[in-house]
């Protein structure tokens, strides 16, 4: 069966990229397959371990749980995104490195941008806001602990004029 | 772990919406949120071969106040209605719901209508629904017709929405007594994950602490979500203790028929229904009655 292909455009991490999708093809998908934007994992491709986590218009979802083909008009950004222009790591992920917040990597890409929907909109996080704001990507690793330390320790440089 | 292939149609209007489902029927699905819909058709448990697409639908997207109720597109992300304190003090129920509701990630992109339409035993805001007795409007190509949520609910995961119709509207019930108080909770294996059992209530007391108006219930622990009004009624004109409240939450839960599975036996899901609502009802009273 020969399927229909859809033209979409949509912002990704500030240019806009075109595409022809079919509607079957998950948003996840494309940003990797088709944007060669591999810092978005995919886990379980159902909505449940986070690790595919992107922001659609500001605010973190999952990118397994949407259609390519729904994304057209809108803004994404991605893990890639959260660098500096330069390459730099931001302050966040420079975090993660300083209180070993990752240890196989699979999860980073959704903890970063959960962790990052929580510190634009809470620049002050306490310890259970950090912990609900990660509740949705799982982490096999590390046992969180160092994961919460790394945002802790983000939001705590931010607030203090890091840069 | 793909979803199967299908065909996509981005609805710009309900109006258009009623139509594509008019001229598909069963091959068409809507889709809102996609929070249960995508991992199902991931799953390949459902085959559309049309899915309709209602995210972009500005009409569907609206938190509305009147006299006696709050109106709500079908399609307000469940973060929304989160985030409205002036929602969450006319009927604070829904609030105390969605902390239980998935995830931020979810919830961002999560519908109220498409968590009511999908109908899950065990989800959260069916049961809202039920006990508030809110309408929900449908409608079709046809016209549009009102269900209360007792009407609408028919089974696991089943529904009376024809084929073709959309969720247009549901309609919460704001309750106007002074002293009014509602509490939600459950047990889940982890935080955001469906309950094995949710208990949630809302009481009205006058000034003296007599019960005034009282209505509760329980997810998770039976085809879909139940109220138990002749229990709650039962309750009006009395003062709430815990010797009462756990003697009528005992004879709810000694009428359910929760199913068994690998995450709770029978007696277990009927146990938490008592001691659940046993703790919602004294919860709910409590903030009734602390109500200046």
């Amino acid at each position: 069966m020969s399927e229909v292909l859809y033209s979409i455009a949509v912002e990704v991490n500030g240019t806009q990229r075109v595409g022809h999708v079919s509607a079957r093809t998950s948003l996840v998908d494309w940003l990797r397959e088709h944007l060669h934007l591999t810092g978005t994992h995919i886990g379980c491709e159902h909505g449940i371990c986070g690790a595919c986590s992107i922001m659609l218009d500001g605010e973190p979802v999952r990118s397994c749980l949407m259609y390519a083909v729904q994304a057209d008009g809108h803004r994404i950004v991605t893990v890639e995104g959260l660098a500096r222009p330069d390459g730099q790591l931001s302050i966040l992920q420079d975090s993660f490195c300083e209180a070993h917040g990752l240890q196989c990597g699979y999860c980073t890409p959704g903890m970063l941008i959960a962790a990052q929907a929580l510190l634009n909109t809470n620049p002050r996080p306490t310890e259970a806001q950090i912990r609900d704001a990660i509740g949705g990507n799982l982490c096999r690793c590390t046992g969180y602990q160092q994961i919460v330390d790394a945002i802790a320790l983000a939001a705590k440089r931010i607030v203090g004029g890091a840069t | 772990m793909k979803s199967p292939p299908f065909e996509y149609a981005r609805a710009a209007s309900i109006e258009e919406a009623c139509g594509l489902l008019h001229q598909h029927g069963d091959a068409a699905k809507l889709i809102a949120g996609g929070q249960s819909l995508v991992p199902m058709m991931a799953f390949r448990l459902l085959r559309p071969s049309w899915l309709i697409d209602i995210n972009e639908i500005a009409a569907l997207k609206f938190v509305a106040f009147e006299t006696d109720a709050v109106r709500m597109g079908a399609c307000t992300r469940q973060c929304v209605v989160a985030r409205d304190d002036i929602l969450a003090a006319h009927v604070p129920l829904l609030r105390q719901a969605l902390v239980f509701v998935g995830h931020t990630q979810t919830r961002n992109r999560g519908t109220v209508g498409g968590s009511l339409a999908h109908a899950d035993p065990s989800a959260e805001l069916p049961l809202v629904a039920q006990i508030l007795e809110a309408r929900l409007v449908l409608r079709a190509r046809s016209g549009t017709r009102t269900l209360p949520a007792a009407e609408f609910f028919a089974g696991p995961m089943m529904t009376n929405l024809q084929a073709d119709e959309c969720l247009e509207e549901i309609h919460w019930p704001i309750w106007r007594e002074r002293k009014t108080g509602s509490a939600f909770t459950e047990i889940s294996r982890r935080h955001g994950d469906f309950a094995m059992v949710a208990a949630a209530a809302q009481i009205a007391v006058d000034d003296d602490g007599h019960c005034t108006r009282v209505t509760f219930g329980v997810g998770g622990a039976a085809p879909m979500p139940v109220a138990f009004p002749e229990l709650a009624q039962s309750l009006v004109g009395h003062r709430l203790d815990k010797t009462k409240a756990r003697a009528v939450a005992q004879e709810a839960a000694t009428t359910l028929e929760p199913d068994s599975d690998i995450h709770a036996s029978v007696a277990y899901r009927r146990h938490l229904a008592g001691v659940l609502v046993s703790r919602v009802l004294l919860e709910a009273y409590d903030a009734a009655r602390s109500v200046q």
